[in-house]
This record gives C-alpha cells, sequence and structure tokens, in this order.
C-alpha cells in the first residue's frame, strides 16, 4: 500500500502531458533536456582530445571504464563559455546503444514542466539552430531552450 | 492446446542450423565417397533428430519434408537405394529449403511452406521411380516398384534385401569358402505353435550354419509372430542341397526356394564402391562402427550468450589495466611485499586473461565448413572441375573475428573458380590436370592467424589489369609503364575496378576485392596477393588472434600520448635532422639502404602548438602492407598491454583512430590504426 501511496504522490508531481527536465546553464542562457534521457551529471573529468573529429567534439573521457564522446554545445551554438569552472559539469545521455555527453556551464534544477507552458519553436524561433531545439518552456519570467538531444548527436 | 514453445524456439533454431551444416558436410563427403557408411549413418542422425526436433517445435512443413528425406535416406542406409548424383542433388534441395525454412522461422516464427514439388520427388525416389541413369536400370524392372537394385534377380516374390552389411558378411564367408545361402521356408497353415517349428528351423540350421539375417525378425519368429513365410539369409559350411534335406526332415515345414548366393554376380554391378575396403570382414566392421561411436561422444560444453563473454572480457580487461596501475605503484614505493603480490596478481591476470580469450576462440571450422558446399555448387554452375582442399581448420580465432571472415573468404573463394580456375577443357590444353585444385588454409603463427585461398589456376593477367585501369582512367598510361607487376596487381583492390569481358552472377575478378581488402583492415588485418601467370594465384590474409588485448607502443607527441599498435611496428630508431631528405616534397630517410617516407606524427594529427624542431628526434617505423613508413614522435614511453575500447558510435571511422584504451591513470588513450593514418 505505502508504494501505491508514494507512486500516486510522485504522480502529482509531474502534471498530466508534462515533463520531468533537467535544466543548466550555456554561457547566459538556459537550457534543458528530458530527465529521461539522462544517464547522469558527473563533474568535468579530464577530456582527451579526438583528432579528425568533428569540430563540436570536445574528446573523450573515461566513465568508469567507459568511453564517452564529449560534444561542445558552445561550439555548436556559438555561445560564450561563462561561470566558474569549479561548476562545469559534464550531463551524460543515452539514447538506446548511443552514449554521450554535453558540457554545461552550470546545472540549476530538475524541473517539472507543464504541456501548455511549452511553446513550439517555429512560433518564436525561426531564426537559429532551431533544428537543435524542442521547444520553449515559460517557468514565471525565465525561458528555456528544450534540446532536442537525439538532434544533437546526430 | 497448444504448449508455448517460444522459449525453446532459440535453442532448437541453433540446433537445426549445426545440424544442417553437418547434413551438408557428410553428404558431400557421401557424394565423393557413396561407400561412406559413417557418413551415410550421420545423415541419417541428423535428419532425424531434425524431424524429432521440428515436430515438437510444431513445425508440421518442416517435420513433414524431413520425413519424407528420412525416408529415402533410410533405403540408402538399407542399401535398397544406389547414392547416385541425382539422389545426392535431390537431398542437396531438400536442405536448402530446410535452410529457408529455418530462416523463415527465425525471421517471422512461421516456417509454413508448401514442398510438395520435393515431397513427390523424394517418394518417387523411394518408389524407385525416379529416372535413374545407372546401367544397371534396365536389367532390374521388378514388379514391385519398392524393390531396389540390389535385389538378387530371383527374390521378385520376396521383400528380402541386402544391404552393406550383409554383403560384407557374405564376401567373408566366400572368402573362406562358405557358402552364402538363400532359404524361404513356408510353414503349414494348420501348424499350431509355429514358434517351435521356427526354433527347430533355426536349431537345424546353426549346427553348421549362421542366420545373419531373417524376415520376420528373429525375436518375431520366437514369438510366433508371423504369418507362414519365413526367410533366411544363411552363412553354412554345408551346400544348399544339405541343408534343403535337413529343413525338410521338419515336420510342417516346407522348403520353398533355396539357393546359393553367387556373389559376384551381385557385387561388381550393384556395389561398386563397396569393393576392397569391405572384403576385411565383419569383425573390422563392428570395431569401425565403435571407434566411430567414440569418436561421436561430445564433449561436455555449455552454450554461453556471446554478451555474456564481452562483459566478462571487459572486466578482465579492467583487471588488467589496474594491475598495470598497480606496477607503476609499485615501481615507484619499492616495497618488496607489496611487489612480490603484484607479481603474484600479474600471474593470475595473465592466466586469467589467457582463459578468457581461450574461451572466446573458436575454430575457423565454423566458417570454412559451409563453403564445400558453396565451392561444389559454384564449380558446377560454372562448368569447372574443382578439388577443394582445406587445411588447419582447427586453427582457433576470435569470435570477432570468425564472424566478419566469412564474407571476404567467400568473395576470394568465388573469385578464385570464376576467375581463377580455368575450365577443364583449357586446362588439358595448357598440360595441366583437368581437376584443379583450390586450397584453404589456415595456420597460426606467433600472435597472427594467416588465411590462404589459392588456386592452380591461370594467374592475374597483369598486363590486362593493367589496360583495364587504364581504360577505366585509374592510372595514367605512363604511371602504367613504370609501374612493377607488385604495383598493378595493387590495382586490383581499387574501388570499382574490373576486369571480367562478361560479368557472371557470381563475380567479376576485382569486384568486391577493395570491399575484402576494407573489411580484413577493419579487423586490423592485411591482405597479400602472390599470382604467378599460368600456375595460379595466391591470396594471403594475415590476421590479428584477438582485436581485444594487443601489444602496444606508447609514444608521446606534445602533450598527447598515443598506442601504436605493436603488431604494426617494425622498429624504433633514432635520427638526425640532417638525415631527412626531401623528394618531391616529401621528407624520406634512409634506413639500412631503404629509402622510406616520413611523417610527422604531429601534423598528421593536427595537434595544436609549434611543431618543435629538434635534432634529434625519435621515429617508429611503422608497416602499412609491404610498406615500411616512418613517423616521428616526440618519447617512447614504451610497451604495454592495452585493451581496445570502442569510441562509440558518434565517433567510429575516424581515419587514422583505430579506438580507445583507459590508461592506468585513469586517462583515455587513442590507438592509432597504421592502415587508415595516412
Amino acid at each position: 500500500m505505502d508504494e501505491m501511496i508514494n507512486l500516486q504522490s510522485e504522480e502529482d508531481l509531474s502534471p498530466d502531458d508534462g515533463i520531468q527536465v533537467v535544466a543548466f546553464r550555456l554561457g547566459k542562457e538556459e537550457y534543458a533536456v528530458d530527465i529521461l534521457h539522462v544517464q547522469e551529471i558527473v563533474r568535468l573529468l579530464s577530456i582527451t582530445r579526438v583528432p579528425r573529429s568533428a569540430k563540436h567534439i570536445e574528446g573523450v573521457v573515461n566513465l568508469r571504464g567507459n568511453i564517452v564522446a564529449i560534444i561542445n554545445l558552445h561550439k555548436r551554438f556559438n555561445i560564450a563559455s561563462a561561470g566558474e569552472v569549479e561548476d562545469k559539469r559534464i550531463v551524460v545521455f543515452q539514447f538506446d546503444d548511443l552514449k554521450a555527453g554535453i558540457i554545461v556551464d552550470e546545472v540549476s534544477e530538475v524541473l517539472a514542466l507543464n504541456s501548455k507552458d511549452i511553446e513550439e519553436t517555429d512560433k518564436v524561433y525561426s531564426s537559429m539552430s532551431s533544428d537543435f531545439i524542442k521547444g520553449i518552456a515559460r517557468l514565471e519570467d525565465r525561458l528555456f531552450l528544450l534540446l532536442d538531444l537525439q538532434k544533437i548527436v546526430e | 492446446m497448444k504448449m508455448d514453445m517460444s522459449q525453446y524456439l532459440d535453442v532448437f533454431l541453433e540446433e537445426s542450423k549445426e545440424h544442417l551444416e553437418s547434413l551438408n558436410q557428410k553428404l558431400l563427403d557421401l557424394e565423393k565417397n557413396s561407400g561412406d557408411i559413417a557418413a551415410l549413418n550421420e545423415i541419417f542422425r541428423a535428419a532425424h533428430t531434425l524431424k524429432g526436433m521440428s515436430s515438437t517445435m510444431g513445425f508440421e512443413d518442416l517435420a513433414d519434408l524431413t520425413h519424407h528425406m528420412e525416408n529415402v535416406l533410410s533405403d540408402l542406409k538399407e542399401g535398397l537405394l544406389e547414392v547416385n548424383s541425382q539422389v545426392v542433388d535431390i537431398l542437396f534441395q531438400c536442405f536448402d529449403r530446410i535452410q529457408l525454412i529455418i530462416e523463415r522461422i527465425e525471421s517471422n516464427g512461421s516456417g509454413e511452406m508448401d514442398n510438395s514439388e520435393l515431397v513427390m520427388i523424394l517418394e518417387g525416389i523411394k518408389r524407385g521411380n525416379f529416372q535413374m541413369t545407372t546401367p544397371t536400370t534396365g536389367s532390374v524392372q521388378n514388379s514391385k516398384q519398392e524393390e531396389s537394385l540390389k535385389k538378387p534377380p530371383y527374390s521378385n516374390t520376396s521383400s528380402f534385401e541386402f544391404n552393406q552389411y550383409d554383403m560384407t558378411l557374405m564376401r567373408e564367408a566366400a572368402s573362406r569358402n562358405f557358402n552364402s545361402i538363400y532359404i524361404k521356408l513356408v510353414v503349414d497353415s494348420g501348424c499350431l505353435m509355429k514358434s517351435v517349428r521356427a526354433f527347430m528351423v533355426f536349431k537345424a540350421l546353426e549346427e553348421d550354419s549362421e542366420i545373419i539375417k531373417s524376415l520376420p525378425p528373429a525375436a518375431d519368429l520366437e514369438e510366433g509372430k508371423f504369418e507362414e513365410k519365413i526367410e533366411l539369409l544363411v552363412i553354412s559350411a554345408s551346400p544348399s542341397s544339405e541343408l534343403e534335406k535337413r529343413l525338410n526332415a521338419i515336420s510342417e515345414i516346407k522348403v520353398m526356394e533355396i539357393k546359393e548366393i553367387d556373389l559376384a554376380s551381385l557385387s561388381p554391378d550393384t556395389l561398386p564402391e563397396a569393393n576392397g575396403n569391405l572384403i576385411s570382414g565383419s569383425q573390422d566392421l563392428h570395431k569401425e562402427s565403435k571407434g566411430m561411436q567414440k569418436g561421436h561422444k561430445v564433449k561436455q560444453t555449455v552454450r554461453v550468450d556471446i554478451d555474456r563473454l564481452d562483459v566478462l572480457m571487459n572486466l578482465v580487461g579492467e583487471l588488467v589495466m589496474h594491475k598495470g596501475r598497480l606496477e607503476q605503484i609499485g615501481a615507484i614505493s619499492k616495497i618488496a611485499e607489496l611487489n612480490e603480490t603484484i607479481e603474484q596478481i600479474d600471474r593470475i591476470s595473465g592466466d586469467l586473461q589467457s582463459v578468457v580469450m581461450k574461451v572466446r576462440m573458436v575454430p575457423v571450422e565454423q566458417v570454412f565448413n559451409r563453403f564445400p558446399r558453396m565451392v561444389r555448387d559454384l564449380a558446377k554452375e560454372l562448368n569447372r572441375e574443382v578439388d577443394f582442399l582445406i587445411e588447419g581448420k582447427e586453427t582457433e580465432l576470435d569470435r570477432t573475428v570468425i564472424d566478419e571472415i566469412g564474407d571476404p573468404l567467400v568473395h576470394l573463394l568465388r573469385n578464385a573458380i570464376d576467375h581463377g580456375v580455368e575450365s577443364p577443357q583449357d586446362r588439358l590444353k595448357r598440360g595441366k590436370t583437368q581437376k584443379a585444385t583450390v586450397m584453404l588454409r589456415a595456420r597460426h603463427e606467433g600472435n597472427n592467424v594467416y588465411i590462404e585461398v589459392e588456386d592452380d589456376g591461370a594467374g592475374i593477367n597483369i598486363k590486362r589489369v593493367m589496360e583495364k585501369a587504364v581504360e577505366k582512367g585509374i592510372i595514367s598510361l605512363k604511371e602504367a609503364e613504370l609501374m612493377s607487376p607488385e604495383e598493378a596487381i595493387q590495382i586490383l583492390f581499387n574501388p570499382g575496378f574490373t576486369t571480367t569481358e562478361n560479368i557472371t552472377d557470381v563475380s567479376g575478378r576485382g569486384v568486391g576485392l577493395d570491399v575484402v581488402k576494407t573489411k580484413i583492415e577493419s579487423l586490423s588485418g592485411e591482405i597479400f596477393v602472390d599470382s604467378r601467370p599460368g600456375q595460379g594465384t595466391r591470396f594471403k590474409i594475415k590476421l590479428p588472434l584477438t582485436l581485444a588485448i594487443i601489444q602496444a607502443l606508447m609514444i608521446s607527441v606534445s602533450q598527447e600520448i598515443y598506442a601504436i599498435p605493436l603488431g604494426s611496428v617494425d622498429e624504433t630508431t633514432m635520427i638526425k635532422s640532417e638525415d631527412i631528405k626531401a623528394v618531391q616534397n616529401q621528407e624520406v630517410i634512409v634506413l639500412r639502404g631503404n629509402v622510406l617516407p616520413l611523417f610527422r606524427l604531429a601534423s598528421l594529427l593536427e595537434i595544436p602548438g609549434d611543431v618543435t624542431k629538434k635534432d634529434e628526434m625519435y621515429v617508429v617505423i611503422v608497416r602499412k602492407g609491404e610498406r615500411q613508413i616512418g613517423l616521428v614522435v616526440d618519447t617512447l614511453i614504451g610497451q604495454q598491454e592495452i585493451v581496445i575500447k570502442s569510441l562509440g558510435r558518434i565517433l567510429t571511422g575516424i581515419p587514422g583512430i583505430a579506438g580507445a584504451i583507459v590508461s592506468g591513470d585513469g586517462f583515455v588513450r587513442l590507438i592509432i590504426d597504421v592502415a587508415t593514418l595516412f
């Protein structure tokens, strides 16, 4: 019975049709990714450069014996890195058999977003690298760009 | 109600494939030597098991087909049918069909397929309706259709047949001056205790004779379970007249027919292959079958999911890595006790590693076994006569390599048969044997396995290769003139190159060779060609024993550390800057009289920062194919055992990078792939 109640209360936390996201900072902008794809968030590990790879690939790290490719979104989106080195994190995510990490300037929080708070990208954001943006979420006076991780690794 | 069998499906599929493989292989043996009883028995056993399995699993169409196949096989076994090329062809067709059905089951779970045409042919064969082209057909036109070629003419009214075993015994008997006698008896219809009469018959005969076969079987006779007729095959010291007299003395028994079997009239036509080796007698035959059974005693094995082995391998990899770290610590701290323990761990982890590697090793047999059938079919299709020889199929390779090596070998074998080997007529014209030889050879040498595909055909026509290459614009006419034969052969590996005038559906010489080369290189292997005009061609593939743990030379360039697989390192040397010469803007060095191109690893790997000019520098001499190349590096760190890890999907296919390792200090280091670096 206890478990049932717990489950119930958790469902209350995530509203209908909504998603939970991990919110983080890239430069001065705030971004978010679906928490279901996030495997873990780790401190900045020493990254080994991979020669002859694409520009936005920062390199590879050793994550408990596994080799994980690290993507530099700053380079991809042309955003200057900001904040303290101490705050930087690697957000490791996974789809099926594909694992990769992105470097973020700071991980702020885990948020529950209502679907009504999320707007389609093309309504607001037609110019920039909208391919990688799933939508924009508004929460109080903050704006979060929802990243499409799958597109980013492709 | 149907039981849920899905959980057994995997086992079923795997085992069926194994049985199918052995069917194909043994039938090939049988085709080569139609007297090969062991092969026939093996085929029968495999077919029987397959039938049982498929009907248990509810694949009725498969069960039905194998059932009919088994009927024919059983007749072959009993000697009722003769092993000839048509029967063999039909059986091969059946095997193909079975394979198709199994593949279907694997892909969509349904084994339904209409096999009626094959079943009809099989039934036809069994009834003897099948058109036999052997010369004996005409002489034996029996009223009863199930009667076989081997049946003696006088037994028209009986259903008594001799199999190989009977023949052997009879021959044995003849060689010792015993008579083989066929007897047909009738027990009086009013007889009350038929079993007693039968017993008396046996008793009368056994004085100086041996009953080697009876119909109905002896057990039935003893229980009186028979109508009136008894047929016997007897080997006796007495002539038939003596036996007849003795039998007729038993009341209520009447001899209908008694005849000494003339072996000479029986054997030469009907059992051409059975001569010679079978004369040795029954004892030997018994021994043989016993020995065979021993050989069949299967080693106890466990089927393990390959993924689990991979996990195990990874864990051992981690262990080896941390052992490396421990060794570093031990070397620094210089504590005797610690170093002793490290030595122990080193030994154990070494053993563990070799055991795990061995577990992952499988004999190349697994791949090779499907080739004889393929070569046979291909040779038939292309009208070539080919002796296909396999050597060293017990050579073991890592599972991952085995899985990948099949396709390239298929390519090479097809090329050998389609283009290497000439037609029988051409061969005779050139004074060669009519039958060509294609060899598939595997052998183990150091840390490598060599696989060779060799034919004794026409060899590669280098002139034509060059002409084609010029025609296709792969090389210029001038280049062609300067080319050595070795270089010209390398053109074969150029993508899209082919010299075939009429492209068959099988292959064109050269088509796919670039694919073969790419595949081999992706396995960290190399391929060499050796061809002599008029004498044949040999493709030699060199493969590493395993792809998981290898020895590597660790080097550094600027701040970065890389691993170069020791397999591609020839030597290391130190040169002075004045040793470097330039030829057409390419730096070269002269090493013991050989001119080698020299590359700076820092610029090949786009390492940021200035390239420091030094007076002395280390050069790693690496080997790419048959060529040596010098690589300038900053320092040589040393030799190390490394566990290769994949860079993952995002970073696959970067030229020059074969993978990554996690070094003892926890950093990721990249492995240089010499084959694709330049």
